[in-house]
């Protein structure tokens, strides 16, 4: 028989900090949801009724339709880069050993640990220089390096789960080494490689600091225009916006976290994704 | 012996300061059954890398059916291979990793299911072709690593310690099995091993390895009866020691002083004054009291038995003779006879000259 845990003193303030620290990080989510449906020509809350016009607006206005082609534009061709990338780079690092290999792998994930602010400022100064200002390319660049960190870091995670004689054996079977890389290693390592794919999606998506400094009201990604229209007037559609960003997340996020139970299960990877 | 199908010659692999393997050398017959054996660390497992191509020699020459098989990538040399670990496929079905080499060749689909069919039925594991390697037990995961490895009928077939993970009763019976395999298939076969036993029961041929050289390399019972190193007496089988000088060299035999006895043995190539030893095997050592008379084809020494190991199948008797070196004698035990010799009883150990090998120590 198992006994109900009291509620210790202790307990109870426990309890009480989770709370807390749950409703401060879910409440501005909530009232943004909440508004984005909201039936008022303005901001007010509680909201006065049920609608959907925040959206239509969205949906309709040519300027935040260009800038979300734009974000996609720069969003998917980066984070296929950064994936191809991260996964190359995981799997030399993972089994040449040489020197400044550490160093290497340092200088990869720098934009994790490096100030965001610090490098949007050297990505604005190099852009400036190469002609990669305020066009597509620089940002789809600038995003690629971005996200290999999250690419690299998932993809060596699951290499160091895939056994080195695996890719022998596929040798001695016949295999070249590009089709024992195909058949074996590869499948066995694409829940990383998806995972670090759907991260670089988000990332890429989400980005504000260094998209700032690199683009330009011709070329402009959602969030840049969200930044710049959120300083003048204060419009609820861009709670619409916020909601649908946060919804897409969402949604990677929880296909994400589906890739890498089941990577974890027996079953081939492929099969999470209903292949 | 027919052209060989593989030959070694001179092989050597060196890692940094470490010589992992040594000029190896040696001839693998036609259908022949070969056991690398030795100590963990002698090199068995690099030199069979070597010949399947996923280690580079650093030196010496292999030949496949007469024609070099160094440049030639692992994919390409046709060769089997069944790692200690089984390395099979965790993605793949029974079936799929079966089908993998013979996919590796482009054969069409139905020959693949053939094929695949036939090699389960070979290793006894019809019906097992959609299960996934995680669902199998380490003796089934076995049988599908070496189902894998024959069914695109290699020209030779590599085996490293294949049966080290399996409990000694699965180990007999897959023994039992790999050795049926070999007569069907006509198949010629590397097999490493650190186990002896395993070694003399399979093999056509032993290689006894000891760090990274062959010390001695022939059939079972020649290894067994004629040890040609200490190391070899030592690690096939168990062996007693008489450490002495060697006084007396002619034709096979030799004599050797151990402190005032004089014991005789075969031997070849040893030089007079030489330190040497000589090796008799525990189960050619007859207990008789003390001052029985030996024949004059055979060694005697006295001693005192210290203990007395029942083993089940034989009595394990451990006598000190009188310079103090501890002798093992095994007795074979029958039900209907009481053990007349006990611990503390002053005895004299006698066997054939013939059964005692002189070495140099
Ligand atoms: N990749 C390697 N790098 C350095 N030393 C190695 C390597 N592979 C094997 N060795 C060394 O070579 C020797 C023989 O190893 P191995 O062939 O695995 O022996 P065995 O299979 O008989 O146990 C050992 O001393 C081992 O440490
Ligand atoms: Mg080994």
């Amino acid at each position: 028989m198992k006994k109900p845990r009291a509620l210790t003193p202790w307990r109870a303030l426990r309890l009480a900090v989770c709370g807390l620290v749950a409703a401060m990080m879910l409440a501005p989510l909530a009232i943004v949801l909440t508004l984005s449906f909201s039936a008022a020509p303005f901001l007010t809350f509680p909201p006065p009724g049920f609608s959907l016009q925040w959206y239509a607006k969205f949906f309709a206005d040519p300027v935040w339709m260009a800038t979300l082609r734009t974000s996609v534009m720069v969003m998917i061709p980066s984070s296929l880069c950064a994936s191809a990338l991260g996964t190359a780079a995981a799997i030399a690092l993972s089994r040449v050993r040489f020197r400044g290999a550490s160093l290497l792998i340092g200088l990869l994930m720098a934009p994790l640990v490096v100030p965001v602010i610090i490098t949007a400022a050297a990505i604005f100064g190099a852009f400036r220089v190469w002609g990669l200002y305020g066009t597509v390319t620089g940002l789809i660049l600038a995003h690629t390096v971005l996200t290999i960190p999250f690419v690299l870091s998932t993809t060596l995670a699951s290499l160091r789960m895939v056994d080195r004689t695996l890719e022998s054996a596929a040798l001695t079977l016949g295999a070249t080494p590009w089709r024992s890389f195909w058949r074996v290693i590869f499948p066995l390592i694409l829940p990383g490689v998806l995972s670090g794919l759907l991260f670089a999606l988000v990332i890429s998506f989400d980005e504000l600091t260094v998209s700032l400094f690199i683009s330009t009201p011709t070329v402009r990604p959602i969030t840049v225009q969200m930044w710049s229209d959120v300083r003048g007037s204060v419009d609820p559609t861009i709670t619409a916006i916020a909601t649908s960003l946060f919804l897409f997340t969402l949604v990677v996020m929880l296909a994400e976290t589906l890739v890498s139970r089941r990577a974890r299960g027996r079953r081939p990877p492929l099969a999470a994704l209903g292949f | 012996m027919l052209a060989p199908v593989l030959e070694l010659v001179a092989i050597r692999k060196v890692y940094g300061d470490t010589v992992a393997v040594g000029d190896v050398s040696f001839a693998l017959g036609r259908g022949e059954f070969l056991t690398l054996l030795g100590p963990s660390g002698s090199g068995k497992t690099t030199t069979l890398m070597m010949v399947a191509g996923l280690v580079a020699p650093s030196a010496g020459t292999m030949l496949l059916d007469g024609k070099p098989l160094d440049p030639l990538p692992p994919y390409k040399r046709n060769i089997g291979l069944v790692f200690q670990s089984y390395a099979l496929f965790p993605h793949m079905t029974v079936a799929q990793n079966i089908a993998f080499p013979l996919e590796m060749r482009g054969m069409d689909r139905r020959e693949i299911q053939r094929r695949t069919g036939r090699a389960l039925d070979l290793v006894g594991l019809p019906g097992y072709e959609t299960r996934y390697p995680d669902q199998l037990s380490g003796g089934q995961q076995q049988r599908i690593a070496l189902a894998r490895a024959i069914v695109f009928e290699p020209r030779l077939l590599l085996m490293d310690e294949p049966l080290g993970a399996l409990d000694k009763k699965l180990r007999e019976q897959m023994q039992i099995e790999i050795m049926r395999l070999h007569k069907q298939l006509d198949i010629s076969v590397i097999y490493v091993t650190h186990d002896q036993d395993e070694a003399l029961v399979m093999s056509d041929r032993i290689a006894v390895f000891n760090s990274g050289r062959i010390e001695q390399l022939g059939a079972p019972e020649e290894l067994y009866e004629r040890p040609a190193s200490r190391f070899v007496a030592d690690f096939l089988g168990e062996s007693n020691f008489f450490p002495g000088i060697a006084k007396v060299v002619g034709g096979e035999h030799c004599e050797i002083e151990h402190g005032k006895d004089r014991l005789r043995g075969r031997s070849r190539g040893l030089a007079a004054g030489q330190a040497a030893v000589l090796a008799v095997r525990p189960e050619r050592i007859r207990l008789a009291p003390p001052g029985s008379p030996a024949l004059a084809s055979e060694n005697f020494v006295s001693g005192r038995v210290r203990n007395i190991v029942y083993l089940g199948k034989s009595r394990k008797y451990i006598v000190q003779i009188d310079d103090g070196v501890e002798i093992a004698v095994f007795e074979q035990a029958r039900g209907d006879r009481i053990p007349t010799v006990g611990v503390g009883d002053a005895v004299t150990l006698i066997w054939p000259v013939d059964d005692s090998t002189v070495l140099s120590a």
